[in-house]
């Protein structure tokens, strides 16, 4: 036991060197390009990405990471939005009542509350970053051009989704900004006030629409934005990659 | 008498050679980009997944850092009677809100954000610019023409649609109107005027809702106070 605690490779190598470990992970901490291969397409998570990158590719000033760290959000979001459900019921004033348990009574409440806050804006700000960026290097363009509109209904969704968790603490603040929202859906021609009774479940805010902005919030919006993003990175990988630059290629003018 | 094949037949065949295994298919439009390898490349496992793990840990650190030392608002329950003043929707909204401002909710909350969607749906399929055509390449004395004519209908109508001239949308079209005249007065194929000929209409119609959409929010966020007055964030507060 000692030896093994005082050799940092022998503790390496008994906790991935054995039966179990190489079930759940194929391949170990690989030193051969072969093994990294193998590393990359045999793993369900990884094979999202190809098993050589071109260097250009990865430099941080070609995409920022904006678009990895848009769905790194969105794994916090979804982490951190479990928990909160534990202790959430969307109905009034329980709902305000367990906005005031987080803050004083559930263990490390606030810091749950607090980060699935900040980290909402900060998805917003950083989907919103990834398509300026994905503009300003004309990766917009054929063959990417449905990618980019595969990528407006995420942003589309995104904003939906922290638009339908601003109502969720049932505050003045949830409550008016979301008032000022769906009073905008009284201006939509024709079919407005059905469009608003939709939405929120009656002609005001109360909590019908708590219960419809929680379900939208935690169950179709999230699904939908994760089916969307699955087709948006897997069709990252078809279209050839990151967009690496201008060279002209013959072959893609010709398209009438 | 002869035995009628039927039509459909399901046919089992266990030849790989009969039945082939489909490997790839190669499409005339959309290849991957195979055509690039002459980049340098490196493997995925370790260089991408260790920038990506470095990415991931340092965005961590970032929201910890921020849940930990700022806590999120919460105000009083929610009172229907009681209407705070101003009563603003959340920061990326605030840029409609403040268009709402200008324009009756039919125009500011429904037509115009319509738009927005539609023009960036449209982006990559009008002028689709493959070569990154520069604006003014071809017909620069036509182009002067429809360009000054846009220029102007657009200038007349966010001046007089409303009843105050709406400045956050003018004055970024005119900033651009002027970025876009450098490359057609003084035609240099170098430095900074060559970079700004280079650029599409896309391009310069993309940066135009960047700023003015920017412009908006940011006035919409800190400098509106109640009554939706203008207020001096430093001296007022934010509200
Ligand atoms: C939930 C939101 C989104 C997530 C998680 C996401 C994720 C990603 C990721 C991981 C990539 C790989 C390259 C990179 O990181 O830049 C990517 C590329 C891309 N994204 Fe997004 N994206 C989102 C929203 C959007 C939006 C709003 C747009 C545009 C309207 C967009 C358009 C594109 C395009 C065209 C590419 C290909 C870029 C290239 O080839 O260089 N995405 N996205």
């Amino acid at each position: 036991m000692l030896r093994i605690l005082t050799n940092p490779q022998s503790l390496i190598d008994a906790l991935t060197q054995n039966r179990v470990f190489r079930s759940i992970v194929r391949r170990g901490l690989s030193d051969t390009n072969r093994n990294r291969s193998l590393a990359i397409f045999s793993n369900f998570f990884l094979h999202i990405h190809p098993v050589k990158v071109n260097v250009s590719a990865i430099r941080f000033t070609r995409t920022f990471y904006l678009g990895g760290l848009s769905a790194a959000t969105l794994f916090i979001l979804i982490v951190t939005g479990v928990f909160l459900m534990f202790y959430y019921h969307p109905s009034v004033p329980r709902a305000y009542d367990d906005m005031k348990d987080l803050q004083y009574v559930v263990y490390m409440g606030p810091f749950l509350r607090n980060l699935h806050r900040w980290g909402a804006h900060a998805m917003v700000a950083l989907v919103l970053l990834h398509m300026v960026r994905v503009f300003f290097a004309g990766a917009y363009r054929p063959p990417r051009e449905f990618n980019w509109v595969i990528g407006v209904v995420l942003l589309l969704l995104t904003i939906l989704l922290s638009y339908t968790g601003y109502l969720l603490p049932w505050d003045q603040l949830a409550f008016w900004g979301v008032t000022v929202g769906t009073n905008m859906a009284d201006a939509v021609p024709l079919m407005g006030e059905q469009i608003k009774f939709l939405l929120l479940g009656g002609t005001k805010v109360n909590e019908n629409a708590l219960l419809r902005f929680y379900v939208l919030h935690c169950v179709l919006l999230p699904l939908a934005l994760i089916l969307m993003l699955c087709v948006h990175i897997w069709r990252v990988r078809k279209d050839g990659g990151i967009y690496l630059g201008d060279e002209e290629k013959p072959e893609t003018e010709e398209r009438p | 008498m002869t035995m009628e094949t039927p039509k459909y037949l399901l046919e089992a065949d266990d030849d790989a050679r009969k039945s082939p295994v489909r490997l790839v298919v190669v499409q005339g439009e959309r290849r991957p980009a195979v055509d690039a390898a002459d980049e340098a490349q490196v493997m995925t496992w370790p260089h991408l997944m260790l920038r990506e793990a470095i990415a991931l840990v340092a965005l961590s650190l970032a929201l910890s850092l921020l849940a930990i030392f700022f806590d999120a608002p919460l105000e009083e329950i929610a009172n229907a009677q009681k209407t705070p003043n101003p009563a603003k929707a959340p920061w990326y909204f605030l840029g409609l809100q403040e268009l709402l401002h200008y324009y009756p909710p039919l125009v500011s909350g429904v037509i115009l954000p319509g738009l927005v969607v539609v023009a960036l749906i449209v982006i990559p399929y009008f002028n689709i610019n493959l070569k990154r055509e520069a604006f003014w390449q071809e017909n620069i004395k036509r182009k002067l023409v429809y360009f000054w004519a846009s220029i102007l209908a657009l200038s007349v109508i966010f001046l007089f649609s409303s009843a105050h001239p709406v400045w956050p949308i003018l004055i970024p079209l005119w900033v651009i109107a002027g970025l876009m005249m450098v490359p057609a007065v003084s035609p240099t194929r170098t430095g900074w005027r060559g970079w700004l000929g280079d650029r599409s209409l896309a391009f310069w119609v993309f940066l135009w809702f960047l700023l003015a959409s920017t412009a908006l929010t940011v006035i919409g966020t800190f400098f509106r106070g109640p009554g939706w007055q203008y207020t001096i964030p430093w001296i007022d507060g934010v509200y």
